[in-house]
């Protein structure tokens, strides 16, 4: 039984189809890597994973149930949709931390705002908001910032914000954690510490789609890699099969030019 | 003519003009929110419709707006407009939220696609990333054009003279009819510590928004 499940996904910019067509599932616990060269789809991929663009076509399931339709209006509803969202957590490639907060704020901020909606918010205030709070320092505990708790994103090197950001995206739980390019915006010595937080939780069984340029990574931290390439999933396996034996001409050039990077 | 009448005289048309300073901001900066809401919704005859406001306000004088808002409804419906301070407010706080509009449109748009999005991914509501999120940010980076309107405004508060109404520079010209023309200047120097205090408020709120870059 899959976690995930994408079915047939389309997407076109300007009548320019970016995704044609992507099949894919995601079991429970696993950790995939998207690769493919710039403009071959995988962050167009992503987005619509995470309701931040609308597939054309195709359906996406979580747990056996329907969460995406393209061709049904109800997923298309804005309430439907955030319900849905809560599903995935992304960590974005320019991290987008809010920068009037400080760290522990901006862990807390959705889950703050979320909990209001409670029935019995009112009556348990103070045990809510206690409760979201001891989450967000253990989170960002678990990202080894917890002597930055009070300070603001500015005064954070890059590496530190999208540790933030990975806490931020793990306070409201979802069930699989997504990465668009999390290093890219990272000089070498800071993509390090990042990186070593992405292989921590996928030591905890956390599952992982994770869009990267980092083929190194890519192959000690994923169960399974895709290489995406104009449009379609070009080849898929283990990351041993797939980097040590490229089938496709295209993956072999991708990989051959990458190494010289 | 003692320099005690004069100042009591001054003081007197000084609070019309803290009466309109402060009616105008109360109002035009709420609404000037919603214009510029307006101008940018993607509804495209309301877009064009509060754009081609906003650039009829902008494009004529301020004294001939509160002309036509005085006038107007007596020769179109011939009512007589009752209070002349009424006409005043309505005719300030409709050319400011025009000006503050452009302001928060500028602040609006400068913020990156990425916050809402950032915000989205975390299941908050259209309206909550809006006043959690956006907002404060925005009020950061417009503080400083703000400011400038403001102060601007302090002085377009003496074209309400224009239909009689009694604040500062009306008061001050009455005692030119009688050969005094000092009273001038003095008033000169009330706007300038009004402004002198709006100078330093702003500054103080640019500094507490300093504690975070961005």
């Amino acid at each position: 039984m899959s976690l995930l499940e994408i079915k047939g996904l389309e997407k076109s910019f300007a009548n320019i189809p970016i995704l044609k067509g992507i099949d894919l599932t995601v079991e429970r616990g696993e950790v995939v890597s998207i690769i493919g060269s710039s403009g071959s789809g995988k962050t167009t991929l992503l987005r619509c994973i995470n309701f931040l663009e609308q597939a054309d076509k195709g359906k996406i399931f979580m747990d056996q149930q329907l969460i995406f339709d393209a061709e049904n209006e109800l997923y298309k509803n804005a309430d439907e949709r955030r319900k849905s969202q809560l599903l995935f957590g992304l960590v974005f490639q320019s991290f987008n931390l809010f920068p009037q907060y400080n760290v522990l704020e901006n862990v807390m901020l959705a889950s703050k705002l979320l909990a209001k909606s409670k029935p019995d918010y009112k009556t348990n205030k103070k045990e809510i908001l206690k409760e979201i709070e001891s989450t967000a320092r253990s989170l960002i505990d678990r990202v080894g910032l917890s002597d930055k708790l009070l300070n603001y994103p500015c005064e954070l090197s890059g590496g530190q914000q999208q540790r933030v950001a990975i806490a931020r995206a793990l306070a409201l739980n979802p069930e699989v954690l997504c990465f668009d390019e999390p290093t890219s915006a990272l000089d070498p010595e800071l993509t390090g510490e990042v990186l070593s937080v992405i292989k921590d939780l996928a030591k905890e069984n956390i599952t992982m789609i994770i869009v990267t340029h980092e083929m190194r990574f890519a192959r000690d931290v994923s169960s399974r890699v895709i290489f995406m390439d104009d449009g379609i999933i070009a080849e898929e396996g283990t990351p041993e099969s797939l980097f040590s034996e490229p089938k496709t001409e295209r993956l072999k050039t991708f990989l051959g030019a990458s190494f010289y990077e | 003519m003692s320099f005690w009448n004069v100042t009591l005289s001054l003081w007197e048309g000084f609070q019309t003009t803290i009466f309109i300073f402060v009616l105008t901001i109360l109002m035009s900066l709420p609404l000037g929110l919603v214009v510029a809401f307006g101008s940018m919704s993607k509804f495209k005859p309301l877009s064009i419709l509060t754009r081609a406001f906003v650039w009829i306000i902008r494009g004529t004088p301020l004294m001939l707006q509160i002309i036509i808002v005085f006038y107007m409804p007596g020769m179109l419906f011939n009512i007589p407009s009752e209070s002349r301070m009424g006409a005043v407010v309505v005719a300030f706080v409709i050319n400011y939220s025009a000006y503050f509009s452009e302001i928060y449109r500028g602040g609006i748009e400068s913020i990156s696609k990425g916050q809402y999005e950032a915000g989205q991914v975390l299941g908050m509501t259209k309206s909550q990333v809006f006043f959690k999120v956006i907002l404060m940010q925005i009020v950061k980076r417009i503080l400083p054009s703000m400011s400038n309107e403001v102060i601007t405004l302090v002085k377009d508060t003496s074209l309400a003279r224009i239909i009689a109404v009694g604040e500062l520079i009306r008061h001050a010209q009455d005692f030119v009819s009688d050969g005094l023309i000092w009273p001038l200047f003095y008033a000169g120097i009330f706007y300038l510590l009004f402004s002198g205090v709006l100078t330093i408020l702003f500054g103080w709120l640019e500094k507490r928004l300093n504690y975070y870059k961005g």
